[in-house]
């Protein structure tokens, strides 16, 4: 089995989906003979054709738009968004028309579709790049969202998005696009897209992620292990919808929950999930819950942007007050 | 590329006279029917069937008794607000005279008359505007899309499902009705882009009823016309008399011919008049004047189209009265069903948010029953 990296995987599954599925098409900006301007969507032009692999006008709306068309004639658009701070205008076609096509048509018409955009900060990109919109798109009704933290999910989430009867947003965190390698069989299995994943298991803290930060999380992990802390992460990956039960078993297993997101942290997901914490799993807990996420900034220009996301640091500084607590 | 002397002889024009002449445009504009009905130029093949002229006829004839209706349930409490097509009959009835069956249409708001003709029932219409989901559930038509709402936001639908056609090598074409409103809106911009440019099926057509709730098409645009928009995508576009079926649907049958044979897309600008208010919320009298909207009842197409129709005597005050009462009848029929439909139970709220319900809407469907319950 190779080891490929998150973009390679992302690759992968978007092969293997088109070769299993001929109403799989895949369009957006540079996606065709560029390949993708991270290379997602490399070689799939030449292996599949100009009728399956759709270089776009530079217009993010009608990518969203003609993607609902589409997928209400039975074809399965899989749309690149080329970077999250150009996602912005899809989200009229996914809150007004894509997430509701089932519902007000009552199941006549439907939206088999994926929005695919690379999301985060981390990569010294050009401003407007480096945004994390999860959790504008988690609050729309209708919409799945999904944000992979490894290579192999990346390969199993993108295949069930694809396959999914329903509008998922996927989003791939840039900075882990090629930060590691991972063995990933090309087996065609998709993973389930309403479960988390516990990515460490531990018995005194539970830390609760998604994305790009899940690289910190293990990091700080490792670090208290040294301390003799054991910690708990939970790669929450599909947003929506959340898996509660996983996060609560977790929590009720280890009393102190720390959330960690690059997303602002107001009204982020993170928000959410410490919320039904609190509604279901109150008794469990022995501390606050913290949370460690972006500040409720503009996403700084690149010199300033590690000032922004999530630290090893910060993360170690909030999971020690969560412990300390008494 | 050009060769080096051609590009130098271009910056040579180009310094002499200041610009290179690209393209120049007219707008054609047709109208077979005068506002009295008197044809102003040979009819078009199809009106020498009367059949087809009693059927359009029909058509605009049901949409108006069906605009009235609706209105009338809305004023006495019985149906949501509604926005009448009053006038404009002529604009969805002809395009939809002009598809065929597996043909897909997507309507804006007041495109009832061409759902009608489409197969898309009273009732449905009905319930729709009656705060019913199930209204948008055709049982014909069923792969047109339902109205729209959000202005000029389907015309990128109407792009996709142009370009599954070309994919699946189907003859079929994409037919999207908006408003004059909508041609402000980059949504119209960007379909009729990448619809030109992909050379798809699709037919875009512009009510131009001349308001945007308040605002008149004069301060929508500083555009002499909203069909030469089609000109900055590449495409054809063209104006008709909206208040005259028999163009409308001639124009129409030739964009769809054109584009069913692979010569891309085309807009249509119609060019009729808003007679009624915007929906039943709307107060138009806080923006324009009475005798101003009086003085367009003299285009009014129903009458136009009679008026010919008797005067070739193919229509008399029997076949008027047998159809009215057929009409209405059909739309009285339709509102005692659409009023006699209990409402949804409130599980559906839920059942049709994603094909598998999650988890989570699974509690909440539980507790919205049993809030209902208590």
């Amino acid at each position: 089995m190779p080891e490929i990296t998150l973009v390679e995987a992302v690759n992968l599954a978007l092969a293997r989906a088109m070769a299993d599925d001929a109403t799989v098409l895949v369009l957006g900006e540079d996606v065709g003979v560029d390949g993708g301007v991270f290379r997602a969507t490399n070689g799939l032009l030449k292996r599949f054709g100009k009728e399956r692999v759709l270089d776009t006008p530079l217009a993010e709306n009608v990518i969203a738009g003609m993607s609902v068309g589409l997928a209400a004639q039975g074809f399965r658009p899989v749309a690149e968004i080329q970077f999250s701070g150009f996602i912005y205008p899809t989200i009229d076609q996914l809150a007004n028309h894509a997430s509701r096509l089932r519902t007000r048509t009552r199941g006549r018409l439907t939206c088999p579709m994926v929005v695919r955009s690379p999301s985060g900060g981390g990569i010294r990109a050009v401003e407007h790049h480096s945004e994390s919109p999860e959790a504008m798109f988690a609050h729309i009704p209708g919409l799945r969202v999904v944000v992979p933290s490894s290579p192999a999910r990346a390969y199993g989430l993108l295949l069930a998005a694809i396959r999914d009867p329903d509008p998922v947003v996927f989003l791939e965190p840039t900075r882990l696009y090629r930060a590691s390698r991972e063995e990933v069989d090309d087996d065609g299995m998709a993973l389930p897209l309403d479960r988390c994943f516990v990515l460490r298991e531990g018995t005194d803290i539970t830390l609760v992620t998604w994305g790009a930060t899940t690289k910190e999380v293990l990091a700080a992990a490792d670090t208290l292990a040294a301390e003799g802390v054991s910690a708990e992460v939970i790669d929450v990956a599909t947003l929506k919808p959340l898996d509660t039960d996983g996060v609560l078993e977790s929590v009720a297993k280890t009393g102190r929950c720390v959330i960690v997101h690059e997303a602002p942290v107001t009204c982020g997901v993170g928000a959410e999930i410490a919320a039904r914490i609190a509604e279901r799993g109150l008794v469990s807990l022995l501390a606050p819950i913290e949370r460690v996420a972006g500040w409720d900034t503009v996403m700084p220009l690149y010199r300033l942007e590690q000032q922004y996301l999530p630290s090893e640091a910060r993360i170690l500084a909030a999971v020690r007050r969560v412990l300390a607590y008494q | 590329m050009p060769s080096a002397e051609r590009i130098e002889e271009l910056l040579e024009t180009r310094r002499d006279v200041g610009a290179t002449p690209v393209a120049r445009f007219e707008i054609r504009y047709s109208r077979y029917l005068d506002p009295k009905g008197n044809p102003v130029r040979p009819l078009p093949d199809f009106a020498r069937d009367p059949g087809e002229l009693v059927s359009l006829y029909r058509g605009m004839v049901l949409a108006r008794r069906f605009d009235a209706k609706a209105v009338a349930l809305q004023r006495t409490g019985r149906l949501g607000t509604f926005a009448s097509s009053l006038g404009q009959e002529a604009v969805s009835v002809g395009v939809a005279s002009a598809m065929r069956a597996d043909d897909v249409l997507l309507p804006s708001f007041r495109e009832h008359g061409g759902q009608l003709l489409r197969g898309v029932s009273p009732v449905e219409l009905l319930l729709f505007w009656g705060g019913d989901e199930r209204g948008s559930d055709f049982a014909e038509a069923c792969e047109d899309f339902p109205v729209c709402v959000p202005v000029g936001t389907h015309a990128p639908h109407a792009v996709g499902v142009a370009l599954a056609f070309k994919l699946r090598r189907e003859k079929r074409v994409a037919a999207c009705i908006f408003g004059d409103g909508a041609t402000s809106k980059g949504d119209v911009a960007e379909a009729l882009n990448v619809a030109g440019v992909w050379n798809l099926p699709a037919v875009f057509l512009i009510n131009n009823n001349h308001w945007a709730i308040s605002v008149p098409v004069s301060q929508q645009t500083a555009a002499e016309t909203l069909a030469q928009k089609a000109i900055s995508a590449g495409i054809e576009g063209e104006q008709v008399d909206g208040n005259d079926v028999i163009a409308v649907r001639e124009a129409t049958a030739r964009a769809l011919a054109k584009a069913r044979a692979g010569g891309g897309p085309h807009l249509i600008e119609a060019l009729t008049y808003r007679l009624g208010d915007h929906t039943t919320a709307d107060d138009a009298s806080r923006y324009r004047s009475g005798p101003d909207v009086s003085a367009h009842w003299a285009e009014d197409p129903i009458t136009r189209l009679r008026n010919y129709l008797v005067a070739e005597r193919l229509w008399g005050k029997t076949d008027e009265e047998k159809l009215l009462g057929e009409v209405s009848g059909a739309i009285e029929r339709a509102a005692e069903t659409y009023l006699a439909t209990p409402p949804q139970g409130p599980e559906t709220i839920f059942d049709y948010t994603y094909e598998r319900l999650p988890k989570d809407l699974v509690e909440q469907r539980e507790a919205a029953l049993g809030a209902v319950q208590r």
